[in-house]
């Protein structure tokens, strides 16, 4: 255990030092402000708007951007220090290949969730201080615990491509189709489906294959609770045939648990 | 129970090889390595060495044979706390560039399970303690190789493994790192130190194993290599000028004949040579060289290199 926290407190500093903890935070703060004061700007209002707007808004764009940001700043994690050495020699030191991995996520995954906790809690704060309303935080509190695992998963994710390749440049390439695919194919492969397939499937069957994009999750998870003429789309007809939020939550988690489990093995796999 | 553990080899290769999918980048090696001792380990790049070192520090598994460190497997579970043991410094290893050098060295002991003094205290050792609050991609060369050789000394290790520990130091370095290698040796900690043939490192090492893609070609101390090896000593002679061409004993010595004044002569008939060579009124300075390990290593090389050819030379001819 003090193996994993001096390896957590290591990354974590490193993300304070590369200032990636103060820029996420500023991305999100000001996105999530911005949004919850312009949201409305298309139909003429300028201020706060509703609830339900705000949410459906930030969580279209969250899944885009969180999925990118833990990409980015994990994909190196293990092939960084592999090409510089340090990894081989860490693997000489008393400590196991599972430590590391988990120490690695602790500090990182820390960053993710310390500056997703304080860039959208700031806007939650805003808005329930506007609305005066308690419903903002209870939904909010679904929205930041969400986001904290969607960028968890990543950073899990970003971890399994690190240890299959051998150079860094690799790693940023396949990081970045991972993204691409997750954030955008995914779904407009779901669509054709739905559309271009003639009796192809039914929403059950929809529903189920979006679990298998925790960016899908995320969405399900957020607007599910929501206002239905906000959203539409594929996600519309997905939400109707909702799976409960615990439901939800718990794959997500999985989408966390499942991706480190399989690095951890392919560390324990892999000859330096 | 001292007398055990100093007959215990504190590492011991038995018949070790690693396969890799289609390289044999170790076959067969047999090695003991007692307390205190100094293993030098010479070899090309590609020789098998690095590969040595990762499979006695337990990174990899051998393909066949039994690698033993401290009485245990260094690939198993059980080895896991003596790792804390052991030092390494890798060949190849760039240090976190962003992090300060206390940094970096406060991160590594405490994996170790020692604290930030401790790291002062080997960053003073090595001397780089007055850039030790500064980045370390201000470091110059030598200096992350002393920074790299610090991290290898966390916790007053029993074994050191050391990937050609003096590239980049400047003389004067690599005087203060031979003399830190005896005081370790003297404190009992046993040292494989891995590099290509260097000037200087042989009066540090007991004994020295040369390995060549991936065979060990030799072992032993260097007297016993030099008097294996069988080459011959040179000796350099001044103020005879010429008689020693006409001299029917020592003109077979003389390398070249226009040359009259260094003679290269086998070890056994050292001495008796050098007892003619005195009878001479004349000479007026004479210098020994015996073969230096470099020499020893190049004849070992090209015998390996030379047994290779004539026996694909010999499969051509059967084909």
């Amino acid at each position: 255990m003090k193996q994993i926290l001096a390896v957590a407190n290591k990354e974590f500093h490193d993300g304070l030092r590369n200032r990636w903890l103060v820029s996420i935070t500023i991305i999100f703060a000001i996105l999530s402000i911005g949004l919850t004061y312009f949201g409305a700007a298309a139909s003429g209002t300028v201020g706060v708007t509703s609830l339900s707007t705000t949410v459906a808004s930030l969580a279209s764009l969250a899944v885009f951007l969180i999925p990118l940001i833990a990409l980015l700043l994990s994909y190196d994690s293990f092939v960084g220090e592999q090409e510089s050495g340090t990894l081989l020699l860490l693997l000489t030191y008393p400590l196991s290949k599972s430590q590391l991995l988990l120490g690695k996520f602790l500090g990182q995954g820390g960053i993710i969730a310390l500056a997703t906790v304080l860039g959208f809690g700031s806007s939650a704060l805003i808005l329930y201080l506007q609305l005066n309303d308690i419903a903002v935080l209870s939904v909010f509190a679904t929205f930041i615990t969400s986001a904290v695992l969607l960028g968890l998963s990543f950073t899990a994710i970003a971890y399994l491509i690190s240890l299959s390749v051998s150079e860094k440049s690799k790693a940023a390439g396949f990081a970045l189709i991972t993204w691409f695919f997750f954030a955008l194919v995914f779904d407009l492969a779901l669509l054709a489906l739905l559309v271009g397939v003639e009796q192809g499937i039914s929403q059950q069957g929809l529903t189920q294959l979006m679990m298998l994009n925790p960016a899908d999750i995320f969405r399900l998870v957020n607007l599910a609770g929501l206002d239905r003429s906000d959203i539409n789309g594929a996600l519309a007809i997905a939400i109707k045939s909702s799976l409960s939020q615990g439901q939800l939550f718990s794959i997500l988690l999985a989408w966390v648990v499942l991706p480190i489990a399989t690095a951890i093995f392919i560390f324990r796999k892999k000859t330096l | 129970m001292t007398n055990i553990a100093e007959k215990t080899p504190l590492v011991k290769l038995t018949n070790v090889g690693k396969q890799y999918s289609k390289l044999t980048a170790l076959d067969s090696v047999d090695m003991q390595l007692a307390q205190g001792e100094v293993l030098g380990l010479f070899g090309h790049n590609g020789a098998g060495k690095t590969t040595m070192m990762k499979l006695i520090l337990g990174v990899i598994s051998p393909s066949h044979g039994n690698v033993e460190v401290m009485g245990m497997a260094p690939d198993s579970k059980e080895a896991w706390h003596m790792r804390a043991k052991i030092g390494y410094l890798p060949e190849n290893v760039s240090f976190y560039e962003q992090l300060t050098g206390l940094e970096v060295l406060t991160y590594f002991a405490k994996l170790k399970g020692f604290d930030k003094k401790h790291a002062i205290a080997l960053l003073e050792q090595v001397g780089v303690a007055h850039a030790m609050k500064r980045q370390v991609k201000t470091y110059s060369k030598g200096m992350r190789q002393r920074l790299g050789l610090a991290q290898a000394f966390i916790g007053h290790p029993a074994l050191l493994l050391l990937d050609e520990p003096t590239v980049g130091l400047d003389p004067i370095a690599t005087a203060d790192f031979y003399k830190t290698v005896d005081d370790l040796k003297n404190q009992g900690t046993s040292v494989i130190l891995c590099s290509h043939v260097l000037p200087g490192v042989e009066q540090h090492i007991d004994r020295a194993m040369i390995l060549s893609s991936g065979k060990m070609l030799a072992m032993g101390s260097l007297e016993q290599l030099r008097a294996a090896a069988d080459l011959p000593v040179a000796i350099k002679v001044k103020g005879l000028n010429g008689s020693l061409r006409k001299d029917s004993h020592l003109v077979k010595y003389l390398l070249d004949e226009k040359n009259g004044d260094l003679l290269t002569v086998p070890e056994q008939d050292k001495l008796t040579t050098l007892r003619q060579l005195l009878a001479y009124e004349s000479i007026k300075d004479v210098s020994v060289d015996s073969a230096n390990l470099e020499q020893v290593y190049q004849y070992y090389l090209s015998r390996h290199l030379s047994v290779n050819t004539s026996s694909k030379n010999n499969t051509k001819e059967q084909s």
